[in-house]
Parts: C-alpha cells; sequence; structure tokens
C-alpha cells in the first residue's frame, strides 16, 4: 500500500492524484494526502508518474506498515520503480530493452508451467 | 444519482473504460469520423489489468500453416465453444494493431536478426502510449469519471450517467451508441492492477436487459506473493516450490498443483532454475514488475524462499462476460457494444482461460471492432442522442447519498457487504474445487445477499461509488454460481467443472447465457454451431 508522500520532495504537481486508478489520494494547499489509503491496490503507478521520487509504495498489500524516508532515501528505494520503467529524462525504458521475447531461449531443463493452476492443456498431454 | 448535473455532453459513440479494451474503441470510433467520450473510473493510461505490469499478444506472422495450427490448439483447448472464423479474425487484427503501435512510437525490441519482436507490450508505456494516442484522435478523455448506469429508450441506449468522483459531481453523456469496456470482475481481490475491476459493466448492461455467456468459466486463480499484489506469474517457471519444512513439493506443476499444496499449508519458491547471473539478468530485464514486492520487502527471490497464495481473477482471466452477437460485438439491446473482458471471449477462447496472449490481442480487436461498430451505428441514427426521451436505467447500489443523515430504513455497510460477497467467491473450497453442492449453499447465500445492495446508505461520492461495485459484485457472483450449477460437466481446459460431473458431456456442447436480476435465466446457445466450428468438432469430422 501507499505509504509515504514525502513533503520535503513533493512539488505540488498533484499528478498521483490524477493517475492513481483507485482515487487514494486527495488534494490540498500543499502536497496530496493519502486519503483512502484502504482503496490502495497495490500497482506502484504513482510512483512510476511522479517526476520527484517523493511516493513510496510498501509491497505489503494488506497490513500497514511503518516507513522510514530517510532510510529508503538512503537504499535508493524511493524513485527506483520509475527509474526501472526507464522513465525520466536521460534514461532507456524498459519497453526498449524488454527482454521478454527472448525468455524462452533460457527456460529451465525440463520447462514447466508457471501458473500452477488450471490453464491451457496442450492438445497432446490432454 | 444524487449528485447535482455539473457536466452535460453530447457525443456520437460515449466508451465507458480506460484500459486498453476502452483506449482501442474510442481511436477507433474516432478514426471513422464520430465525436467520442472516453470515461473512466480511474486514469485512461493507468486503468485495468494491463497498465501496472505487462501483457503477452498474439503475434503471429501471416503464415497459414501456423495460424491454422494456432486455431486448431486453441478449439482443442475450448473445448470447441470458440469459432475458427474469429480466432483468424483476431491472429489478422492484432498483427497489423501492433505495427500501428509501433508507428505510434512503442519502442519494440528487436532480435539480432532486426526482426521487431511485437509479442509483448510493458503496461505502464503501453497505456501511456494509449493515451496520449485517443487524446490525439479527439477524443474527450473524463478521468476519475466512473459511470453509473446507463440511459435508454425503447430504440435502445443514449448515454449514461455517473459520478466526477474528484469533484463530487455527476456526469452525464449522451451518445448513440455505448461501448461498455468496464474489464471484467475480479472480487476486490487485490490482483495487479484489478481491484477497479468490479463487473461494473455487467450490472449496467444487465439492467437494460443484455445476456452474458460463458460466466461459469471462472474458475482462475493466479499465483502472487503470500503478502503482495503482483499476479504476474510467468517467471515462477524458473522456480522451485517447497513447503514450510523447506522439503522439495515434486510433481506436474499443472492442473491442481498449487491449489492443492495451499489447501495443505503455506508454500514457498526460490527461483533457483535461473542459476546464472546472466539468465537473472534477462528475467529482470523481462517482467520487472515481477521482482519489484520481494526487492521491497528484502527477499532475494533467486536465494531465498518466498510465500506464495493464490488471488481469485473472476472473469478477468475467466471467459465469461457480455454477449456479443454481430462481428461489431453489439450486444443483444440496440447501440450497446462490449469489448475487451467486459464481452464474453468464448468466440476465440471457448471454455479456456483467456489470460494473458488472448485476452489481450481480444482488448485490441473487440476494441477497434466495437468503436467501428457503435460509430457506425451512431452516426446512421437519424435523431441525435440529445433529442430523445431518456430514462435513467440504474436500479442497484445506488441509493441517495445520506451527507450524513440518519437513515430510518436499516443501513448495510459497503464494506461488510463486499467481505461477505468475497467470502462466497474467494475460497479455494468453493470455487476451484467446484461442486455442485458447494455452488448450490454458495449461490444461496449470496440470493440472500442480494437485497442489501438496496441498502447501502453512502455518506460521500467515493462511497457511493463503492456501493455500486458491491451491487455488481453481488450480481456477478450470482452469475457465475448460475451458470456452474447450469453446466453440469467438466469441459475444455478446467475453467469451469463439477465434482459430480468430472466428464465432458456432448449434449451440452453449448454455450451458457444468463440474464436478469432479480430473477436469473439461463439457456444454453447453439447459434455459434456452424460452418468451420462444427465440422471441426470430435466425433463429426477431426478428433482431437
Amino acid at each position: 500500500m501507499i505509504e509515504l508522500v514525502s513533503t520535503d520532495r513533493c512539488i505540488g504537481c498533484n499528478l498521483c492524484v490524477k493517475v492513481c486508478p483507485t482515487n487514494v489520494f486527495d488534494k490540498t494547499e500543499a502536497a496530496p494526502v493519502i486519503a483512502r489509503q484502504e482503496d490502495c491496490q497495490t500497482c506502484f503507478i504513482c510512483e512510476a508518474y511522479c517526476p520527484v521520487d517523493a511516493l513510496y509504495v510498501s509491497p505489503y498489500s494488506d497490513e500497514q506498515v511503518e516507513v522510514d524516508e530517510a532510510a529508503l532515501a538512503e537504499q535508493g528505494v524511493l524513485g527506483s520503480w520509475r527509474a526501472t520503467l526507464g522513465w525520466g529524462p536521460g534514461r532507456t525504458k524498459l519497453a526498449a530493452i524488454d527482454q521478454t521475447p527472448f525468455i524462452n531461449r533460457i527456460l529451465p531443463a525440463r520447462p514447466v508451467r508457471a501458473a500452477g493452476v488450471s490453464d491451457v492443456r496442450s492438445p497432446a498431454t490432454g | 444519482m444524487s449528485g447535482e448535473t455539473a457536466l452535460k455532453l453530447t457525443a456520437d459513440v460515449l466508451v465507458i473504460g480506460g484500459g486498453p479494451a476502452g483506449a482501442w474503441a474510442a481511436w477507433s470510433a474516432a478514426s471513422k469520423g464520430a465525436k467520442v467520450v472516453l470515461v473512466d473510473k480511474g486514469y485512461l493510461g493507468s486503468s485495468g489489468a494491463t497498465a501496472p505490469g505487462g501483457t503477452n499478444l498474439l503475434y503471429l506472422p501471416p503464415d497459414k500453416e501456423m495460424r491454422d495450427k494456432a486455431v486448431r490448439e486453441r478449439m482443442a483447448s475450448g473445448g470447441y465453444l470458440s469459432e475458427a472464423g474469429w480466432i483468424h479474425r483476431v491472429l489478422d487484427q492484432v498483427y497489423i494493431n501492433l505495427e500501428r503501435v509501433e508507428q505510434w512510437g512503442y519502442p519494440f525490441v528487436r532480435d539480432e536478426n532486426g526482426v521487431p519482436q511485437r509479442n509483448h507490450l510493458q503496461g505502464p508505456e503501453y497505456m501511456a502510449l494509449m493515451r496520449k494516442t485517443v487524446k490525439k484522435a479527439g477524443v474527450k478523455v473524463l478521468d476519475h469519471a466512473p459511470a453509473l448506469e446507463l440511459l435508454v429508450d425503447e430504440h435502445g441506449v443514449g448515454g449514461a450517467r455517473g459520478a466526477l468522483r474528484q469533484q463530487g459531481k455527476d456526469w452525464e453523456v449522451r451518445a448513440g451508441a455505448v461501448v461498455i469496456a468496464t474489464g471484467g470482475c475480479a472480487f476486490l481481490s487485490k490482483g495487479l492492477g484489478c481491484n477497479v475491476l468490479t463487473g461494473d459493466g455487467y450490472l449496467m448492461g444487465a439492467e437494460v436487459g443484455a445476456e452474458l455467456s460463458g460466466m461459469e468459466f471462472s474458475r482462475r486463480y493466479a499465483p502472487a506473493p503470500a503478502f503482495s499484489s503482483n499476479t504476474r506469474s510467468r517467471l515462477l517457471g524458473w522456480a522451485t516450490y517447497y513447503d514450510q519444512d523447506g522439503k522439495e513439493l515434486k510433481g506436474s506443476r499443472n492442473g491442481d498443483f498449487l491449489a492443492e499444496r495451499l489447501l495443505e499449508g503455506p508454500v514457498y519458491a526460490i527461483m533457483n532454475k535461473a542459476d546464472t547471473p546472466e539468465k537473472r539478468a534477462i528475467l529482470r530485464s523481462s517482467h520487472a514488475i515481477f521482482f519489484l514486492p520481494y526487492d521491497r520487502a528484502g527477499i532475494d527471490v533467486f536465494t531465498q524462499p518466498f510465500p506464495l497464495t493464490l488471488r481469485y481473477e473472476g472473469t478477468v482471466r475467466g471467459t465469461g462476460g457480455l454477449r456479443i452477437v454481430d462481428d461489431n460485438c453489439e450486444t443483444t439491446v440496440p447501440g450497446l457494444y462490449a469489448a475487451g473482458d467486459a464481452a464474453t471471449r468464448e468466440r476465440i477462447t471457448g471454455a479456456a482461460s483467456g489470460g494473458g496472449a488472448f485476452n489481450a490481442s481480444w482488448a485490441i480487436c473487440s476494441g477497434t471492432w466495437s468503436g467501428e461498430g457503435a460509430a457506425r451505428y451512431a452516426l446512421s441514427q437519424r435523431a441525435g442522442a440529445d433529442s430523445r426521451q431518456l430514462r435513467s436505467a440504474g436500479r442497484y447500489g445506488l441509493a441517495e447519498t445520506t451527507g450524513g443523515r440518519a437513515l430510518s430504513s436499516p443501513r448495510v455497510e459497503t464494506a461488510e457487504l463486499v467481505r461477505a460477497i468475497q467470502d462466497q467467491v474467494f475460497p479455494l473450497q468453493i470455487n476451484y474445487f467446484r461442486s455442485e453442492v458447494g455452488l448450490k449453499a454458495a449461490l444461496n447465500k449470496l440470493h440472500s445477499y442480494w437485497p442489501s445492495v438496496n441498502e447501502q446508505a453512502p455518506g460521500n461520492v467515493h462511497e457511493r461509488v463503492h456501493a455500486r461495485e458491491a451491487a455488481a459484485m453481488a450480481a456477478t457472483a450470482r452469475w457465475i454460481y448460475t451458470a456452474g450449477l447450469a453446466r453440469k460437466e467438466t469441459r475444455g481446459a478446467g475453467l469451469h467443472l463439477l465434482a459430480e460431473y468430472p466428464d465432458e458431456d456432448p449434449n451440452q456442447h453449448h454455450r451458457l447465457l444468463v440474464s436478469g436480476l432479480e430473477t436469473i435465466r439461463t439457456r444454453p446457445d447453439r447459434t455459434f454451431l456452424g460452418g468451420a466450428s462444427a465440422a471441426s468438432y470430435p466425433g463429426t469430422e477431426q478428433g482431437a
């Protein structure tokens, strides 16, 4: 869930308010606030769009956790998803170096289906 | 509807939903010269199952042999409920449209021979590009504008009404045709990007008399971290599974493996089949979103165990949705079209999951076709939508906001209603390992909750939207189990089964239609059996 809007970093562009698909943030006079945290679906979209790396979405979908902004900044976590996507000036987009089309070249020796739930069985295996 | 209607617009085509299907529908209708409005509950560009992660696509070169083989395999895995002609149509259309995506600026990678690899899209990039393209085509986009009900008259659908949820006001759009592209229903199970998918379009359609098809094909869960949302699971192909004592769980990982193991106890995985730095680097640059929750939880997935769960995906990776009856994805209600996961995908997937490449390709194609069809229909109408005597069709979960005032009637808390519905659709024992006995008991409970959808008393615009979502989920759950009980067989790839009926029954070689809200009706549909589809059914000509 979203756990942090850094008031030090936030420039008040309100992009997060705009792009959050579940409308978690509210606009204020200053930095947006997390108004409906229970509606957060842990999709990390807000972080991707934040131009100043002011947001942190914790990986825990069902529980609130305490976060330490200074530690997250020091560990390079703030802004890390945006960097991985290659969004922001001077970066190479993930889409441009996407390795998905080639992952079948490194399949384990005895490939198994990942899903583990009923899915399309090939006609050969019934 | 209770808010002040702050915004009234008139258009040729109204598209409801801003995931891939809605985006393609809006672009397509606008390119045919229609004036288009697109409304989304969230934000065109981030809404839906595709945007946060990524998706595979069906991208087969126009090679007859290769395509015929793909179609044959799909027909078999879908229990011969799909149509060869429609699968071919999708293969043709998605090939064309992915070239367009590249022309619009998507940076597809190339292999060592310079061949563009158009079979995977990174979600954030793809949907940001679609937003740009849709706006450039002249579409008016309303974000955070959930549709709450359709507008109708004796000629059919003529628009919709909804809320501007960041302004606390209402919108109304009158349009000659409406495309429902609201996605499937995943019952707020917190699958990646899926919590906006609450069956809203199914309910809107059903309220104007549209039928649904294939709702029984919804027995689909996705592996995810036990603590997080990420339902992208392809990379688990490089994992070994363990129980809580660190003992390897062996056996075929097809079919019911993970579901059965999870009923016995916690399941952990380690990605130890990616055993070189090079392999790990390749995987990290493929499904990057897969690693994000683990990295943040301090787990090195290549060397440390991480706990898995299964999250229910409902009709998102299931197959069912609004029934479509012509080549342009028109529903049985004039002026109403359906695209993407809001529509049934049986025409291309039959009884098999469309999860991944099929559904993503279907979104692109059904979006394109419904947009074209809606534009043509709307532009052929003599009377403009603004001169029609339209009435609001919404009946469920649309209680007036109280603004904090006390109510005289009993009040049902939306969150409690949602939990009660989830308690009947999430458990593997009920919805994965389906039995007639289990589904009947769950359906009876769901029926008993149905009157509560109109006893919710939302206090503000956000709660109002959630109340309507709860009604849509209650209706969808009842359709799923009603259809599940009506299909007394196990067909195709196991996307529906009943323990009491483990075999395929040739007498049930039909689709199942459901309709209605107070009373749910079911009936078989055999209209698709003709020509190529019937000819390839085992027992007639070709064996499976």
